[in-house]
């Protein structure tokens, strides 16, 4: 049990958690953008994969991992605009458009990626490290948390700004009723149109710089299908959260924990079955599902296209 | 209802149905020569490796477990329940066939042994979906969500099945140990096809007999439209979903032995072909019935069958079919959109599917018909 002290174990572990949580955040928070405006993207595995594999291609091509991030903003907003044409100003079912948009995805980097880089796995290397100082010499906890890369502080910052205007700012308030009560939005003078766009774009930016922080941070490299699923767990963080950013931020966090606890009982010296570890969040969020699935709330008019007039 | 409105009904249901087949096939063909593929070459790969020659006898083996599965979709979206959990349920299927053949066949004599497999794949496939169901039928939790995780659990439960007590101990790689020639599906006499084919036809003919021509289809159909009017006309909705959940699921279960016992003969770890993603916009398409749905069926196998080596030659990879697929159910809702602004046909979005959306985490009891 030594081991399990140790500082570097312990630093180790947690990097390896806020690795696997900030994808996850990132992405959940673009999707709880969305619902809150009424717009539920079951694409956004699609969108993730698009946006780590733009974030990818680009990092390899310039070396600049802050331009793979834009790439991957790029990227991401660039799938969901199916979504915003489709479904937004045309009305069409958001949950086809969805699994389409995730099908498509899907799809495309895979095909792409082995067309490309087959011969010649590549892989990215480390970010450039940002040393807070005076944190960053803490024991323990400085090199896990104080060292990360510039990206993870900004990528953190944006959460918690956007937490801030969700809740506080007239912006969150137009958001929120596109999803609450689209109808009351258009009677203020508030465009419903115009609110859910912006919703949808942030939502696909989000989810990409999500992807990218999949790929280039936390993997360092791409492969098909590299999300495994990572959409639909935000897609569920994002429902038992009740439109709440802080608490995606938290429920993330769990993930994370989850996510990272198979290979530090590995180190231990439990061997637990990969595909085990795998399963794991899976199995967390079917148990949160099952605990908290009378709590959950979601916008009443999730799912429904606005139409001026219709009822 | 006269002859003639009938006859341009059909008419214009089928060019609802065929347009975005042929608007996602003509898209795939720029994207290919965007990414410097060339779609001619694929597309004559896919008639050459998926009819010409023997071929075609490959294209239908491969349309017995599609077929299946896209009835097990039908049986669930009939009753505007979202079912997404297929992939895990087809693998749990597979496994159950993988898994248990090589035990079974020594013991009992093969026919009985080929029942017992697919009966016990049908339970196995019924019972992993109690979870989805119940907490649909008891707090109306969008079952999308559920049967998406507990598919994701399921091909890790499978994996660890082929990688622990089902592992072929003589081959290092892990895989099930391949079940003899003399116990799989016969074929068809004269042909290459396993009878699963067979099978696959008449499920989906008394399928459709259940559906349209029983009064348990009618209830289903009631049930579908309006949670609350099928209350009203004393159908148990607790009930109704657990067990249109259990009939798709155990369907789709079934359909992943028939592929094991007819085609492949074991299975290896990591193995996801992931049928159902690619039979759900053809179900859309069929609008719900399963006669209908073998036409799509049989033009997906064809895609798929000569599709896995054209995409090869033609510089893809066979995930460049799941593009094709996104790409149907793209152009599906467009021409559904345009097809409504004309006053085309019937719908095939039908409201359930935005209801479940609307209010996914409301009690069925106090749902409103939307």
């Amino acid at each position: 049990m030594s081991d399990m002290l140790s500082a570097a174990f312990i630093t180790v572990f947690i990097t390896t958690v806020i690795a696997q949580a900030m994808p996850l955040m990132l992405a959940s928070v673009g999707e709880t953008i969305g619902e809150q405006a009424g717009v539920l993207n079951l694409g956004i595995e699609g969108v993730m994969l698009v946006g780590a594999y733009a974030g990818f291609v680009v990092t390899l091509s310039t070396g600049n991992f802050w331009i793979g991030m834009l790439a991957g903003v790029v990227g991401g907003v660039v799938a969901n605009l199916a979504m915003l044409v489709l479904n937004v100003w045309l009305g069409l079912n958001q949950i086809v458009i969805g699994l389409a948009i995730t099908l498509i995805g899907e799809g495309i980097t895979s095909v792409l990626y082995l067309q490309n880089y087959t011969k010649s796995p590549a892989s990215l290397g480390q970010a450039p490290k940002l040393a807070i100082p005076g944190l960053g010499d803490i024991p323990v906890v400085g090199p896990a948390i104080f060292q990360q890369s510039g990206i993870f502080w900004v990528a953190l910052l944006i959460a918690l700004v956007l937490a801030f205007a969700l809740a506080r700012t007239n912006w969150g308030l137009s958001t929120r009723s596109a999803g609450q009560k689209p109808s009351s939005l258009d009677a203020a003078g508030g465009s419903v149109m115009r609110t859910r766009s912006i919703a949808v774009l942030l939502g696909g930016g989000l989810a990409g710089l999500g992807g990218a922080y999949l790929s280039l941070i936390t993997t360092a490299t791409f492969s098909p299908l590299l999300t495994n699923g990572l959409g639909f767990i935000a897609i569920v963080i994002t429902m038992l959260s009740r439109g709440r950013i802080i608490i995606v931020m938290i429920t993330s966090l769990i993930y994370g924990l989850a996510v990272a606890i198979g290979p530090a009982l590995q180190v231990i010296g439990f061997t637990i079955p990969a595909d085990l570890i795998k399963m794991l969040p899976f199995l967390i969020v079917i148990v949160m599902l099952i605990l908290f699935a009378r709590s959950s709330v979601v916008p009443p008019a999730l799912g429904s296209a606005y139409t001026r007039g219709a009822r | 209802m006269n002859e003639t409105s009938t006859a341009q009904r059909f008419a214009q249901g089928f060019v609802r149905s065929v347009v975005p087949v042929l608007l996602a096939l003509i898209v795939s063909g720029l994207i290919m020569l965007a990414i410097g593929s060339s779609p001619l070459e694929f597309f004559a790969g896919v008639w050459k490796y998926g009819i010409t020659g023997t071929n075609w006898q490959r294209s239908l083996s491969l349309m017995a477990p599609l077929l299946i599965v896209a009835i097990g979709l039908i049986v669930a979206f009939r009753g505007q329940l979202w079912n997404l959990g297929y992939n895990g349920q087809y693998l749990l299927g597979a496994v159950t066939a993988s898994g248990l053949g090589p035990i079974l066949f020594d013991v009992l004599p093969a026919f009985l042994a080929t029942i017992v497999i697919f009966v016990v794949a049908v339970l196995v496939g019924a019972v992993w979906s109690l979870i989805p169901a119940i907490l649909k039928a008891r707090y109306g939790t969008n079952e999308i969500i559920t049967s998406l995780v507990m598919s994701f659990i399921a091909v890790g439960v499978v994996n660890l099945l082929i990688k622990g007590i089902f592992k072929d101990p003589a081959v290092s790689t892990p895989q099930t140990p391949v079940i003899g020639d003399d116990y799989l599906l016969p074929f068809i006499p004269g042909t290459e096809i396993h009878i699963g084919f067979v099978v696959a036809i008449a499920l989906a003919i008394v399928a459709q007999y259940v559906l349209s021509r029983t009064s348990f289809g009618l209830r289903v159909d009631i049930f579908g439209a309006s949670p609350k009017a099928a209350r009203h006309v004393g159908l148990n909705s607790t009930w109704m979903v657990i067990l249109l959940f259990a009939l798709s699921s155990g369907l789709i279960a079934l359909a992943g032995s028939v592929d094991i016992l007819g085609q492949f003969a074991y299975q290896r770890a990591d193995w996801d072909p992931r049928y159902g993603d690619a039979v759900m916009p053809l179900v859309f398409l069929a609008r719900f019935r399963p006669v209908a749905a073998i036409p799509f069926v049989a033009f997906y196998a064809v895609l798929a069958t000569g599709g896995t080596l054209a995409s090869q030659q033609a510089g893809l990879n066979v995930d460049f079919l799941l593009v094709i697929v996104g790409l149907i159910l793209l152009f599906m809702t467009i021409t559904e959109y345009l097809g409504n602004r004309r006053q085309l046909g019937q719908s095939y979005l039908p409201a359930g599917l935005r209801r479940t959306v609307l209010q996914p985490f409301r009690k069925e009891s106090e749902r409103t018909s939307a």
